[in-house]
């Protein structure tokens, strides 16, 4: 049985395409299409119910520890209101899940994905062990909306007195919004300026249609779940069961920076090792210089023999060029490298560019 | 029909291609139908002038943000000419199915029974309202 989240009618009346995605019906895309959604979000504001994704709160004497030990960020260097992305990771290495931490008041938010969220709850209590640690599951009593874009800020402002230019990039407030309590992350997951916004379930409703129309001068779009990984993926931030899965490690998939290694955490020894021996796989960003569209699956090759498998491709709407990201051996990552992506059971040639394919505009 | 765009001068296959003779040569695009389903469209690649095409077997392929799809050929004969204003601006496709037409062909001598095969509109518009 898929679930729906609480915007469901809204999306079927605003002429949302609604699919199966992690177990939720969500929008795929509106009737506007995700390319004007995707240029939305890059030139105005777009608005993305991604209410599937889970929210974990942590708290207690213990919390700090317990969290250093469970996912791979130096959490001590968080101070209150400050948001970081981090993974957790099993014993060898590889990724249970990619996530976003947010220390609030008293507590700590733990955002993971939506089709990871039963894998993760029961990978986090399972080493709960002896720590002092409320682990609250919050998905259900917290909606998530993310609103980005250039404009997001101004669009949020119109509906409270807080002074969100106060609010840098990876932070968080707690404050009321369109007469609602809601936490407000400056952080997203689009390569774009933004807000991530967990607001009460039971006026989410009218949460979404107060920043629908607060954006209507700005250009704000609904957008759905195509935008979302087409924003993501010029962006080249991962998407797990794509870039990230329970057979990568971060430092194949470029997320070293993630890692804080003066302390310790489950995967930290396996890791290491990956370090000092450097990973024999790198994920790669490519650029065709035959035109196809590379898609997810699709072999990579060099001199006819397969050396890899495209993790997430497409034709780059703000680029305008066909772009993949893939795992590759290391002797074949560096920048300028050619090798062919196999469409269709023809090779056609691409080369390995430098990532992201579209920087980041982070406040 | 409300939903979809359909055009009176043309014969459509089950497979969502439309056909429509021009001075004896048939030209060949995608419906309405088939435009919405992909969602945007962002790359065609399309036959080679010169190339054979088989009624029913697959002559292009369209690709949108979703997937990539086959576009066959309705009716067999020779490729003479193909759209390629389609490669630099494959949205026309979404924007006006009818006149976005991808390649056309010289057909054989089984035209008349390969047409005969295919869809009025008033029966692809059924056709189209059953898929729904």
């Amino acid at each position: 049985m898929l679930q729906r989240t609480p915007l469901y009618e809204i999306h079927v009346a605003l002429g949302g395409r609604m699919v199966e995605f992690a177990g939720f019906e969500l929008p795929v895309q509106y009737p506007t299409g995700p390319i004007a959604e995707h240029h939305a979000v890059r030139t105005a504001a777009g608005l993305f119910d991604i209410d599937h994704m889970g929210q974990f709160e942590l708290a207690g004497p213990d919390v700090v520890e317990f969290l250093q030990q469970i996912q791979v960020w130096d959490v001590e260097q968080m101070a209150e209101g400050d948001a970081h992305y981090s993974l957790l990771c099993y014993e060898d290495g590889t990724v249970v899940d990619d996530i976003f931490l947010y220390r609030l008041s008293g507590r700590w938010l733990m955002v993971v994905n939506a089709a990871n969220r039963a894998k993760d709850w029961a990978w986090i209590e399972h080493h709960l062990g002896r720590y002092d640690v409320a682990l609250i599951e919050r998905s259900d009593d917290l909606a998530m909306l993310a609103l980005q874009g250039p404009k997001a800020e101004q669009i949020l402002q119109k509906l409270t007195d807080y002074p969100l230019h106060t609010v840098t990039a990876r932070t968080a407030i707690e404050t009321q919004i369109g007469g609602l309590h809601v936490i407000a992350g400056r952080t997203g997951y689009t390569g774009e300026d933004g807000f991530e916004l967990y607001a009460p379930v039971d006026h989410v409703i009218d949460f979404w249609n107060q920043l629908l129309e607060a954006g209507k001068e700005e250009g704000l779009l609904p957008c759905g779940l195509a935008a979302r990984d087409s924003l993501r993926f010029e962006a080249c931030l991962p998407l797990y069961g794509h870039e990230l899965s329970a057979k990568i490690n971060p430092l194949e998939a470029r997320l070293g920076w993630t890692i804080s290694w003066s302390k310790p955490f489950i995967g930290r020894n396996a890791l290491l090792k990956v370090r000092l021996e450097k990973p024999e796989r790198l994920l790669v960003g490519l650029e065709m210089i035959d035109k196809a569209v590379p898609r997810e699956g699709y072999p990579v090759a060099v001199d006819g023999k397969i050396i890899g498998h495209v993790t997430s491709g497409m034709k780059s709407p703000t680029l305008g060029k066909f772009l993949a990201m893939a795992y590759v051996p290391a002797e074949h990552s560096a920048i300028g490298v050619k090798m062919d992506v196999i469409v269709r059971g023809e090779p056609k040639q691409a080369v390995v560019v430098k990532r992201p394919f579209y920087k980041p505009r982070y406040k | 029909m409300a939903k979809y765009k359909l055009d009176k001068s043309v014969k459509y296959a089950k497979t969502h291609e439309w056909v429509r003779i021009e001075d004896g040569i048939a030209v060949i695009g995608i419906s309405d139908y088939a435009q919405d389903a992909l969602s945007d469209v962002v790359y065609v690649d399309l036959p080679e002038v010169g190339d054979v095409v088989t009624a029913g077997k697959q002559a292009a392929t369209v690709e949108s943000v979703k997937a990539a799809e086959d576009v066959n050929a309705p009716v067999s004969g020779e490729v003479i000419e193909v759209n390629t204003a389609l490669e630099d601006t494959p949205e026309i496709i979404n924007e006006r199915p009818y006149d976005a037409w991808f390649f056309k062909v010289k057909p054989t001598d089984a035209l008349e029974q390969e047409l005969a095969a295919l869809m009025e509109p008033e029966a692809y518009d059924k056709y189209v309202e059953e898929l729904e």
